[in-house]
């Protein structure tokens, strides 16, 4: 029998974070449950802003802090798509055809924390600027709505949206540590929004500390610029501590990821 | 051409895959037979570097599954059938594979329409009946054109005409002078598509022959099979076992 000889047809180089990049890309935005949700955060965000304006009496206290109240529901919906964003490889079984491709594991957590991070920082940032212009167009006649260009609007606002970005990525850095959905979602869950508030019950300091705190009361805050009295973070030291904790969790995620077979 | 080499893989105290050696050839259909629970999958996963060996190696063409440059244009594999989201369409799925290895689109439609999914590539993959996973798998694994293919138990699922198909598919690949290594517990269906055979019992290696030596060892290649598995037991001093029972604790661990 003659055998044909097989000269390989793969041309030379190797495949880069802008393949895997658009690789996750794909992936991402191919699954309907990843437009569903992002949409139900960004309705939920502007809804919301829209109902508080409307039922603002008059304008003492943060108007701006008020119409992104709405974010506050997204933190969950964002957070609990990144973990389905590596739980589900793993559920479906697509983590095996995903390594096939990829098998270099920092590489393809990078790609996803760049590719999930960049979607829900443009989706955050959208939601966020529709939430306060429509909280502020909702607002009754006599109260003056607030605009960017008053100190610290504009920070809260744009912070806001950034501060949802980071709990996405949270949820995909427990989501590469716990591997199983549900119990990822429950560690997600409690972490962020469940155990934090019993915590702060022994705790009192610990509070501000606390992620939905963090994103609620320093990022989204005009005023006061932190709270020594409440144990609030200023918003930039808020956003150092968010950014710490989005780190600490991916980073665990991809040194496992490494480590443990698929 | 793939190389095995002293690879080790252990799951607590149990020796999955214990010191193996064997070289898979080009141009010719390689099965790989044990019964199950033998540790074939487990090799196979480490050929593509899912799991980590414990000790020893398996190379590609002289390289680890993780050197290569563009993995999916150089290895095909058919793991298991459902390998893919079940919220993806099967087009979805093979675009993302594509575009993480540098494979051009049109390629997508190539493979789906050599697979007979084309009609249905718009549909959710997890509607998918077996058989269909099964061809959407080896979708994946043609995609990049690869040199070398790995098919784990590929009849699984198929219906007759399919299992007929995927023979004369992995034949037509093995005559392109590519390597086929193809895993199954089937004896019968081994014997109708592979020149060559690795056999394995318990992680160890049993043969690594021709089918049609082994099947000149005995009455047919089947009953060779079984004396090779039955030699393997005895050689772990336990009479009692039969190469249907590897799902059974544990005895490999100790040698």
């Amino acid at each position: 029998m003659t055998t044909a000889t097989w000269e390989s047809r793969a041309p030379a180089g190797h495949y880069r974070f802008r393949h895997v990049a658009r690789m996750e890309w794909t992936k991402l935005w191919s699954l309907r449950s990843t437009w569903w949700t992002l949409a139900i955060t960004f309705a939920g965000a502007v809804g919301m802003a829209v109902v508080v304006g409307a039922n603002t009496k008059n304008a003492s206290g943060d108007l701006t802090n008020n119409a992104l109240a709405g974010v506050i529901p997204g933190m969950l919906t964002i957070g609990v798509l990144g973990v389905l964003v590596m739980t589900g490889e793993y559920s479906s079984g697509a983590i095996r055809s995903t390594l096939a491709a990829v098998p270099n594991r920092r590489l393809l957590l990078a790609a996803k924390t760049a590719v999930y991070g960049g979607s829900v920082l443009a989706v955050g940032e959208a939601g966020a600027f529709l939430a306060f212009l429509a909280g502020g167009a909702a607002l009754p006649a006599r109260v003056p709505p607030p605009s960017l260009g008053q100190p610290g609007v504009l920070r809260a606002v744009v912070l806001t949206g950034v501060g949802l970005c980071l709990i996405g990525l949270l949820g995909l850095g427990i989501g590469a540590i716990v591997r199983h959905t549900a119990a990822a979602i429950a560690v997600l869950v409690g972490g962020v929004f469940v155990v934090a508030q019993f915590i702060v019950m022994i705790a009192r300091p610990v509070i501000g500390y606390v992620p939905i705190t963090i994103v609620g009361s320093s990022l989204g805050a005009v005023q006061p610029q932190g709270d020594a009295r409440h144990h609030i973070l200023s918003p930039w030291s808020g956003l150092a501590v968010l950014c710490l904790y989005a780190a600490v969790v991916l980073g665990a995620g991809a040194w496992l990821l490494v480590r443990r077979d698929a | 051409m793939i190389e095995a080499r002293g690879l080790t893989k252990r799951y607590g105290s149990t020796v999955a895959v214990d010191r193996l050696e064997f070289e898979v050839r080009p141009g010719v259909v390689t099965g790989f037979l044990g019964p199950n629970g033998s540790g074939k999958s487990t090799t196979m996963r480490m050929i593509l570097g899912l799991d980590e060996p414990d000790a020893g190696d398996v190379r590609i063409g002289g390289r680890r599954y993780r050197e290569l440059g563009w993995p999916l244009r150089e290895v095909g594999a058919l793991l298991e059938a459902r390998a893919f989201h079940p919220g993806r369409s099967a087009r979805s799925h093979l675009r993302a594979l594509a575009r993480g290895n540098g494979v051009p689109d049109r390629r997508v439609e190539e493979v789906l329409g050599a697979v007979g999914l084309a009609d249905v590539g718009r549909r959710r993959a997890g509607a998918f009946s077996l058989g269909m996973a099964q061809r959407l798998g080896v979708a994946a694994a043609l995609l990049g054109d690869p040199g070398v293919l790995l098919f784990d138990e590929p009849v699984n699922g198929l219906d007759p005409e399919g299992i007929r198909w995927i023979r004369d598919l992995m034949r037509g690949l093995a005559a392109e002078g590519r390597t086929v290594f193809v895993s199954s517990h089937l004896i019968s269906e081994i014997a109708l598509t592979a020149e060559h055979l690795v056999v394995i019992g318990r992680g160890r290696l049993l043969a690594d022959t021709s089918v049609a030596e082994l099947s000149a060892r005995s009455t047919s290649l089947e009953d060779a099979f079984f004396e090779l598995t039955r030699d393997s037991a005895e050689y772990r001093g336990d009479p009692a076992v039969q190469g249907g029972d590897l799902g059974a604790p544990r005895r490999g661990g100790m040698s």
